[in-house]
């Protein structure tokens, strides 16, 4: 079962909705999979300043999603991008093993947002040190 | 959570087990504790409750009470019965004929008689869960030696039509099982008017004892051993008899079978105001299963743009225990079977609800689920990606 914490951000998440004119927009996961994953960032001056995101999934997705748009407010773009999975999952008080790739999806939602705003502004989009992706796929579903 | 009511909406889960029913056991644990193999005064006692069950659990069915044998349940039974008449049988062919939407119980039997070099055809289902006689009768071979096909599905409820499958393999000449574990109680049962050779229960379904269960094997049904051991229940299934197990079992089956038809209006009208209320207050939602061929209590429905385990998380925040067919709580990765079977997308089966009502419940239940539902779906899509404001109405059109 769930840690109090993922209960926690469960049934009281925090930054659920859209942010008008994101400066960033992450949507990440596949409803055939049962989780879908879409991160607003507010970037000023290189800060993340404000984060919110909107969910299709199973309570720990939506935990995820909240703890992860919690630990990236106030941080640089570098430091956000460093918000690991693993970090989530901490935050989180652990998530039970067939969970953690709600976490991954966090982290991949958060990157792709950073790099939709990198782009936008002309820049090269940051590359995965460890692409979760294709672990992604393996762990969660064939789709 | 706390003191709050808790209002038990999982009856195909599991059941509680009726007083009436404990009461019976409770002798079997403190006095008459014999071994019924023994022959000693209190062993003859053990000995005369199971026969009594025995007796009990026949009635119900339909069948002599030496065509009943006790095991630990209902995957205990539908192991029994497939494995073994596909080991004493298989001279004679390697074909089994079973539904794409069987119970784990079978599913996993079969796959695992595949590796052991028996072929298994699994039938399709229409999109109410419901397997069509004539594609039955189509795919037996001259090698088929076992046909099993589940009486009620224990996620969406459908009925099958038991009878008619069961005559097309007496017509053949092939084994008929049916894994009727959800089915007992909820459907009158009997076995000679139904071609039915092997039949599998389970108390705990049926307000019994957990581990306790029964096949029901027609006299002259070729069937090998599951369990090897001592020569309890006619030498065909060895271990020391759960005596306390098999009187609740007896008792329970008696219980729920007295009254099928006042029994199960008194359930289904209760679910029907509750399939009626949820889908009249909650847009995008369909009824998985068939609209009428279906067990009194078993309400399956999906809900677009949102996911089922979350929407239990919420349910059993308010005290309302539910099921549902999303991967995300199975330990799988996939979601339901049984509605992907149905032709239901994959997104959607995501999205299911199972809720099952039984002697548990009372319409004030109903009424709190009326109350508490739609706000969770609502709470639920209003964070969804899936769900935007303007196209509330559109969706998919399932």
């Amino acid at each position: 079962m769930y840690s109090d914490k993922v209960m926690d951000h469960f049934k009281n998440p925090r930054n659920v909705g859209e942010i008008e004119n994101a400066d960033g927009i992450g949507e990440v996961g596949n409803p055939v999979c049962g989780d879908i994953m879409k991160i607003f960032l507010k970037i000023e001056n290189n800060i993340v300043t404000d984060a919110k995101f909107k969910t299709f999934g199973c309570g720990a997705a939506i935990a995820s999603s909240s703890m992860a748009t919690e630990l990236v407010r106030g941080k640089t773009l570098e430091e956000a991008w460093e918000v690991s999975n693993q970090a989530v999952a901490e935050a989180l008080e652990g998530l039970p093993p067939i969970k953690m790739h709600c976490s991954v999806l966090a982290e991949e939602g958060i990157h792709k947002a950073i790099n939709d705003y990198r782009v936008k502004k002309g820049l090269e989009p940051w590359v995965e040190k460890n692409p979760h992706s294709h672990e992604h796929d393996e762990m969660t579903c064939e789709h | 959570m706390g003191a709050q009511r808790i209002i038990y909406m999982d009856h195909s889960a599991t059941t509680f087990v009726k007083p009436e029913v404990v009461t019976a056991m409770i002798p079997y644990f403190t006095e008459h504790f014999g071994n019924p193999s023994s022959i000693y005064s209190i062993a003859r006692e053990s000995k005369n409750a199971i026969d009594a069950a025995r007796v009990q659990t026949a009635k119900a069915l339909g069948a002599d009470p030496d065509e009943i044998y006790f095991t630990s349940g209902g995957s205990e039974s539908d192991n029994w019965a497939i494995k073994g008449v596909a080991y004493a049988n298989r001279k004679r062919g390697n074909h089994i004929i079973t539904s794409a939407i069987e119970h784990h119980a079978v599913l996993h039997t079969c796959q695992f008689l595949e590796k052991e070099g028996f072929e298994v055809t699994y039938l399709p289902v229409d999109q109410y869960g419901l397997v069509d006689p004539a594609v039955l009768e189509k795919a037996i071979t001259d090698k088929t030696i076992l046909i099993t096909i589940m009486y009620a599905n224990n996620e969406i409820g459908t009925i099958e039509p038991i009878a008619e499958l069961g005559a097309i393999a007496r017509k053949h000449k092939i084994y008929f099982h049916t894994d009727a574990v959800q089915a007992i109680g909820s459907v009158p049962i009997d076995v000679k008017a139904q071609n039915i050779d092997l039949l599998s229960l389970s108390a705990h379904k049926f307000y019994g004892p957990k581990g306790t269960g029964a096949l029901y094997i027609k006299k002259g049904v070729r069937i090998e051993n599951l369990i090897h051991g001592g020569g309890q229940e006619r030498r065909k299934r060895a271990g020391t008899e759960n005596i306390s197990g098999i009187v609740g079992l007896g008792k329970a089956i008696e219980m729920v079978t007295a009254d099928i038809p006042g029994h199960s209006a008194k359930i289904r009208a209760m679910r029907d105001r509750l399939v009626k209320g949820v889908l009249a207050a909650i847009p995008n939602a369909r009824l998985n299963g068939n609209p009428e061929k279906r067990l009194a209590g078993n309400f399956n429905v999906s809900f677009e743009f949102i996911e089922g385990e979350s929407m239990l998380l919420w349910l059993d925040d308010e005290g309302i225990c539910a099921s549902t067919g999303s991967a995300c709580t199975s330990g799988s990765l996939e979601p339901s079977h049984v509605l992907l079977a149905t032709g239901l997308p994959v997104e959607i089966s995501h999205g299911s609800l199972r809720l099952t009502l039984g002697d548990a419940n009372t319409d004030k239940d109903v009424d709190v689920v009326l109350e508490v539902l739609p706000k969770v779906v609502a709470k639920l899509r209003d964070m969804s990606p899936l769900y935007q404001k303007s196209g509330k109405e559109g969706g998919c059109n399932v």
